[in-house]
């Protein structure tokens, strides 16, 4: 509904949507920097969690709805949730001296490099007038409000393209997900002598 | 028959392959008769050749045959074929004549040498590049020919390369020689470069001699100067001579074949073949026949000095060759032959006399340790005495005959030449006259000890059959050689058949009667004039006379050590140069300098990789600024 | 209208930077991860802000299967720093230098 009432306003933006950007952005500002400089990887991984809300919040503003949720459901809720488990796991949940750095000429470099980066783009988009490039070259974004049976919306026109024009690589990521769900078993798997031990050891203390 | 030449060329080159497949297994005596059969049979077919060649008419003796193309290349055709002509055929004579006698003397001289068929490999081989020099049609077969003696000569010179000296001596032969075929080549490359052809007679225009036209003099005097010094190499004169004193290394038979008979005289067939275009070039015959005159006196100077007794004869070599080179820059090409012809002869029996003394007195050389041989060596002393007057030029024996041509045409041409052909004539007969003298008059010194402590030698034994054999057919031929040519005979004699190829107009000795007396007479005069002064000088039982006998003189006028300091020092300083400096010190420090900047670069590009994943994601991060910078930059400034 | 899509892609690309320098910087393997999701995400939120400035939706796809990819990436990346840390009980990257020149 709001996104109707959108659609038939004004091309200006209006109140609240500068002032939704300027939250979102402020968050994930803060979230960002905050992986950057915790010392403590749980508080990296909470900052980060909240980085992806942010940009969440602004797929919706920018009539990406499904991309929000399935942001929210797999990056957040899963993503930072295997990170945090691994970090539990390995037990590595301490803070870190962020201070020393082994590596000479690391840091200052990084910041030139990276800041010549950043400048260098947004020159660029600058001077490009922030887009270039083909309009609605695949599909529309949002389809026509008609019967229950056309296409409508944003995740229907997703989804038409996901299985039409770009099968091939939907299937392909597919696969892509079963080779690191096996390869995350095998990783991850102890070896077999340390097993044995272990199973010792359990029945022992089950017999005391 | 006159179109079976190439058996010449057949018969010894099937003596060379089958000596050496079998010839280690036949052993002594019966490779050596193998070869001289080969050569022998050669001499026959040459025989019949030469009469068929008889049976032309004298104006259509030139009989040319093309067997095979040996390659054909843009506009060079070389055929491989034969030039059969008076001129070809008095040299296959003569060549393959004494080479057979020598073949037979070889087969005593050299017996129980534990290389004896090697030695009979070697000279059929070079009986046939001799013969191939001599028939080939052209000048490139000539070539081969020519490079084909000279390499026999430096395996043959060299054969007791156990010897330093030895093998010294014939890398030195080889590389004179190789001196002078650069100016061969030379010359058949501009030869054929203003003809287009390098066949005599034949092929395209009727090869060279058909269009000397389209040589100029100046192009005509560099061809001749370069067929020259060719001559010189080949033949030791002036300045290509000193390998062959040192050549008399080699066996004695080798001395007699190569350096007397053969091989050295090539140099003057070639010049003789070649007349049609010496005589467009006036400049070049007068170089020719004063380094002739030159070097006959140099060289007989020389050969008053010496003491081993090939060395006077290889002297006496080089002299005689002056003469006929002396003979040819005048114009008298006719009686370059006959000398040519006669030299064989006479300096043969001298040469395998020689021989004959050292194989009896135990390979002993030196003419002060020999003496009063006449009494042990009846058969040598009667063959080398004739070698020796005719040598000398003492009537009515061949070489008077022959040097009192070669002066008489000198005198018509250039005087001057011809005063220093005479003195040289004084000196011929002065120093074979001390030889003789020394040799097998006198008293016997041989039974003393030598002037270094040699133990005393026996008395000589007189050579087997088959050593005095050859000797006696030569000493006959040197005798009576002169019928070849007599003043007064004008037909059927070597005059009328050479003179076709000489185009009859070449030989002149429009002399009248009597100055042709008074030469004579002086000829003669000069030769008992050098005999009496050897007798008396040389009379007595005192031998050791270092006033006759000036170092100057024994050291060759220095000219060895002049090479060695003009060319000799500074090539090997030059070469030191180059291995010590250029190859160690430049080619290999920049080989190894490359080396050594590869494993500096290396080791500095090493620290890049430091190991740890931060530092490649700074490469990373680097590698995107620069793209970025590089686009912005096209963005901007296009 | 939402705000024009210059600032999102400004704020893209000042999140992109903050990721690189984190990961430059930063020696625990797990944040440098983190930091390597958070330059992805700045890349989905550019491609996002495209989609709309040129009303396509291929924009919104591209997002949709990077997503996937970050995800089975971090699973084998995590994969390997749990054996990693079997092998040396650290989560220092700077301690992985066995392939030092």
């Amino acid at each position: 509904m709001l996104h109707a009432a959108l659609l038939l306003a004004s091309t200006r933006p209006t109140w609240p949507d500068i002032l939704v950007f300027a939250a979102a952005a402020a968050v994930i500002l803060v979230g960002a920097v905050g992986v950057v400089t915790s010392r403590n990887p749980v508080h990296a991984a909470l900052s980060l969690v909240m980085t992806l809300f942010g940009v969440a919040v602004l797929f919706i503003e920018q009539q990406a709805d499904f991309l929000a949720a399935v942001q929210i459901i797999v990056y957040a809720g899963a993503i930072v949730v295997l990170f945090l488990f691994v970090i539990m796991f390995l037990g590595v949940d301490r803070a870190e001296d962020i201070n020393v750095e082994p590596l000479i000429g690391q840091r200052p470099l990084a910041f030139v490099f990276s800041v010549i980066t950043l400048g260098g783009v947004l020159a660029m988009a600058a001077t490009a007038h922030w887009v270039t490039g083909a309009q609605q070259v695949v599909g529309p974004i949002q389809g026509h409000v008609a019967g229950p049976n056309s296409p409508a919306g944003e995740p229907a026109q997703l989804g038409k393209q996901l299985f039409t024009t770009y099968l091939f690589a939907f299937e392909a990521t597919a696969a892509l997900l079963v080779i690191a769900v096996v390869g995350a078993v095998v990783l991850a798997r102890r070896p077999p002598t340390v097993q044995a031990d272990q199973e010792d050891t359990t029945e022992s203390e089950l017999s005391a | 028959m006159v179109h079976a030449a190439y058996l010449m060329l057949l018969f010894p080159l099937a003596g060379f392959l089958f000596l050496v497949a079998f010839g280690r297994r036949l052993g002594d005596p019966v490779a050596g008769w193998v070869g001289t059969i080969a050569v022998t049979a050669a001499f026959v077919v040459a025989c019949m050749v030469l009469a068929g060649l008889i049976g032309l008419p004298a104006d259509h003796r030139v009989v040319v045959h093309n067997y095979f193309t040996w390659f054909s290349s843009g506009g060079l055709s070389v055929p491989v074929g034969t030039l059969v002509d008076p001129l070809s055929m008095t040299m296959c004579m003569f060549v393959t004549g004494v080479s057979a006698l020598i073949h037979l003397y070889s087969i005593g001289y050299m017996k129980s040498d534990r290389d004896y068929s090697k030695f009979f490999i070697y000279l059929n081989l070079f009986v046939f590049s001799m013969l191939l020099l001599v028939l080939a049609n052209n000048l490139l077969l000539t070539f081969v020919g020519w490079e084909g003696v000279g390499v026999c000569s430096y395996w043959l010179v060299a054969f007791w390369f156990q010897r330093e000296s030895a093998a010294s001596a014939g890398k030195k032969a080889f590389i004179y020689n190789r001196i002078g075929d650069a100016g061969f080549l030379l010359a058949i490359f501009l030869i054929f470069e203003k003809t287009g052809t390098i066949q005599y007679e034949s092929g395209p225009g009727g090869g060279i001699f058909g269009q000397l036209s389209h040589l100029g003099g100046g192009t005509a005097t560099a061809a001749v100067l370069l067929l020259f010094l060719a001559a010189t190499g080949k033949s030791a004169q002036i300045p290509l001579f000193n390998w062959l004193p040192d050549a008399m290394e080699g066996p004695t038979p080798v001395s007699a074949l190569i350096h007397a008979a053969t091989m050295v005289t090539a140099g003057v067939y070639l010049l003789c073949r070649m007349n049609p275009l010496l005589h467009l070039s006036t400049p070049g015959t007068v170089v020719i026949a004063t380094i002739g005159a030159v070097t006959a006196f140099v060289a007989a100077t020389i050969a008053c000095a010496q003491q081993d007794i090939k060395k006077v004869l290889a002297f006496s070599t080089i002299s005689q060759i002056g003469y006929m080179v002396l003979a040819v820059g005048s114009g008298a090409y006719i009686a370059a032959i006959f000398l040519m012809v006669c030299h064989a002869f006479f300096k043969g029996v001298l040469f395998l006399g020689a021989g004959s003394v050292i194989h009896g007195l135990e390979d002993e050389q030196d003419l002060k340790r020999m003496g009063a041989l006449r009494r042990y060596m009846k058969w040598t002393t009667v063959t080398f005495t004739i070698g020796y007057l005719a040598i000398a030029g003492i009537p009515p024996l061949s070489g008077f005959w022959a040097k009192g041509d070669v002066l008489d045409n000198t005198f018509a041409h250039y005087k001057p030449l011809w005063v220093i052909g005479l003195v040289t004539a004084v000196l011929t007969a002065y120093y074979m006259s001390r030889l003789e003298i020394l040799a097998f008059g006198g008293e016997p010194r041989f039974d003393q000890p030598g002037p270094h402590g040699e133990p005393p030698l026996h008395a000589p034994h007189e050579s087997p059959w088959v050593m005095r054999l050859p000797l006696v057919v030569l000493a006959f031929f040197a005798f009576f050689g002169g019928v070849l040519d007599l003043p007064w005979v004008h037909t059927h004699n070597l005059e009328s058949f050479l003179a076709p190829v000489f185009n009859g107009t070449l030989y002149n000795d429009n002399l009248a009667g009597g100055a042709e007396w008074a030469l004579a007479l002086t000829d003669i005069a000069a030769a008992l004039a050098g005999v009496i002064v050897a007798a008396w000088l040389w009379r007595g039982a005192e031998v050791d006379k270092p006033a006759l006998e000036p170092a100057f003189l024994q050291r060759v006028w220095y000219w060895d050590d002049f090479y060695d300091t003009i060319i000799g020092r500074p090539g090997q300083r030059l070469a030191t140069f180059c291995a010590w400096v250029v190859d160690a010190r430049v080619i290999d420090g920049a080989v190894n300098g490359t080396a050594h900047l590869v494993k500096v670069t290396g080791t500095a590009a090493r620290k890049l990789q430091t190991g740890y994943a931060r530092n490649y994601a700074l490469g990373i991060a680097l590698g995107m600024a620069l793209i970025i910078a590089f686009m912005l930059s096209r963005t901007w400034w296009g | 209208m939402s705000l024009s899509g210059a600032w999102y892609l400004g704020l893209a690309a000042i999140v992109f930077t903050i990721g690189a320098i984190g990961l430059l910087v930063r020696r625990n393997v797990l944040i440098m991860f983190m930091c390597i999701e958070l330059m992805l995400n700045a890349a989905n939120l550019t491609f996002v802000t495209f989609a709309r400035m040129l009303h396509d939706i291929g924009g919104q796809a591209v997002v949709f299967f990077v997503l996937v990819v970050a995800a089975a990436e971090v699973v084998v990346g995590l994969g390997i720093v749990v054996t990693n840390f079997r092998r040396r009980s650290t989560t220092v990257a700077d301690d992985l230098d066995s392939l030092k020149g």
